[in-house]
């Protein structure tokens, strides 16, 4: 691979470098590393907020602009404030306590389901050098991380006490034991192209094509299959039976108010964001700019456009195309969405798989 | 072999129907000329109420401020919460018959849930459906109104 070709693209390292050169320069190591835990804490957690509150806005932007109308337009230029605005409301709100709701787990859960999401923000890469964790397992760690968030759903559904809350848990739990497996057979498909599980290390494989356009067919259906599995995985619509405000109110937040309702709110979205940049990374090249093979003079062009750039684009047209599906379709009934699992997703992606395998085995890829 | 081919022909069914209702929508977001909101208080000036639209009920008046009105009272026994009253005059006619006339139309606004039964069901088509909405009043006195106007006379039809 030739890995020289993408050396013009700016490398945040350099900067984390500097930064961390000039922190030890002043400081002991262990003083130093705290430091940098402390401030990339710090810069996740405005990172995260602030792209909650945007993640809301487009989202009623998206849905207004795909139903006729304007969409939050009072509050601010174009209704930009609107969030912010609501954050506020629902921080002076009441927290509502539950009586013969089970407290602890009660207040536990929503720090559980907007932990597991913090955790899978961590693998991403944002840019050429802008990532905290390269596990090399990072594929694997963002799977079994944000899988965890339905602890926290299912614990949130049955501390409530409530029919409504544990009806939409059970449902949740199905659905993401079901559509998990999607997930990961479609995600193995580029982990069994590119041959690692690394984020970095797939990113730097598509130096020369993105995965889309290298793997053939069977990557595109892979790419669909993580569409529509990882759709159902962060309880989005069409599968957002966990929620059905027409049936089960709100599902498992059903007894949560204020703040505590924000949290599975502002998870829910920056899920949102995640299962994005996962796939945005995988499939897409991540960072990577539009490389075409041996186009040296194409190749350079696109490498101007910053890496940041290419990673939100990529990362902003997979979540506008989840929110054209929520926006699209009618919820599907639970037995339809298992169905939809068993019988159509695993088979097609369990084929896709063995057909990428061969294809990987015979070198017919780019 | 039958059921292989059902399960393909109903897999490829569904992602074209799934794909025919991505493609509306998907319409819908790139045509944001389409939108049908209006912005109410920006676009007072050029603001165009539809016909068909409800907004109070009026009595219309000719350029000789004549009416239909006859004060049969039909409107008021039709209205289903007594929003309409009527109160009539006998006056004579040039025959010197004594003749009723209306005195004062009275429609009450605050009680009206606009059903438009009263319109229905006026044997000489004398009220109608404004097009005004902005009613908000302080002072609820204020949405008593009276529709025929101060100095108006019965409209008399040729007889046929």
């Amino acid at each position: 691979m030739n890995t020289d070709m993408s050396s013009k693209i700016y490398d945040f390292s350099t900067l984390t470098g500097s930064i961390d050169a000039a922190l030890n320069s002043w400081m002991s190591p262990g003083l130093a590393v705290l430091t940098e835990l402390v401030i990339i804490g710090l810069v996740f957690l405005i990172f995260y907020a602030l792209l909650g509150l945007f993640l809301v806005y487009l989202e009623r932007k998206v849905c207004a602009v795909i139903q006729n109308r304007v969409g939050p337009n009072r509050v601010g230029k174009w209704g930009l404030l609107q969030t912010i605005a609501d954050l506020i409301k629902l921080l002076m709100k009441e927290l509502i306590p539950i009586r013969k709701a089970d407290h602890l787990l009660f207040i536990l859960a929503p720090f559980i389901v907007i932990i597991a999401s913090f955790m899978a923000m961590g693998a991403v890469p944002f840019a050429k050098g802008l990532h905290v964790l390269d596990f090399n397992i990072g594929v694997f760690y963002v799977m079994a991380v944000s899988s965890l968030g339905v602890v926290g759903i299912l614990i949130a559904g049955w501390s409530s006490n409530s029919k409504y809350s544990l009806i939409g848990a059970m449902r949740s739990g199905a659905q993401i034991v079901s559509y998990e497996l999607s997930v990961g057979l479609s995600l193995m498909a580029i982990v069994v192209f590119s041959g690692t599980m690394s984020l970095s290390e797939i990113i730097e494989s598509q130096v020369n094509g993105w995965w889309i356009f290298k793997g053939h067919i069977p990557a595109f259906i892979a790419f669909i299959v993580f569409l529509i599995a990882s759709t159902a995985e962060i309880n989005r619509g069409p599968f957002d039976l966990a929620e059905a405000e027409s049936e089960l109110t709100a599902g498992f937040h059903t007894e949560y108010s204020g703040i505590k309702f924000a949290f599975f709110f502002l998870a829910e979205y920056i899920n949102m964001f995640i299962v994005a940049a996962l796939g945005a990374t995988v499939f897409l090249g991540g960072w990577m700019p539009l490389h075409i093979g041996n186009w040296e003079g194409f190749n350079q062009v696109m490498d101007y456009i910053p890496s940041i750039v290419w990673f939100f684009t990529k990362t902003f047209f997979i979540i506008y195309v989840i929110m054209w599906f929520k926006w699209t379709f009618p919820r599907l009934r639970i037995d339809q969405l298992l169905t939809l699992e068993w019988k159509f997703l695993l088979p097609i992606s369990m084929v896709n798989i063995l057909l990428i395998a061969f294809l990987a085995l015979m070198h017919w890829h780019f | 072999m039958n059921s292989i081919s059902k399960y393909f022909s109903d897999l490829f069914r569904g992602i074209s129907s799934l794909w025919a209702g991505m493609r509306v929508t998907g319409k819908y977001f790139v045509s944001p000329g389409q939108i049908v909101t209006q912005q109410y208080p920006e676009n007072r000036a050029t603001l165009k109420m539809e016909p068909r639209f409800k907004g109070e009920i009026i009595m219309p008046h000719d350029e000789n401020n004549q009416h239909k009105c006859t004060g049969c009272g039909i409107c008021e026994m039709n209205c289903p919460n007594g929003s309409i009253e009527i109160i009539t005059d006998r006056v004579p006619n040039a025959d010197g018959k004594p003749e009723r006339v209306i005195d004062k139309h009275i429609f009450h606004l605050s009680m009206c849930t606009f059903c438009g039964l009263c319109v229905k069901t006026c044997p000489s088509d004398a009220l109608a459906f404004g097009q005004e909405f902005e009613h908000a009043v302080f002072d609820r006195h204020k949405l008593t109104k009276v529709l025929n106007q101060p100095g108006s006379s019965l409209k008399k039809e040729a007889k046929k």
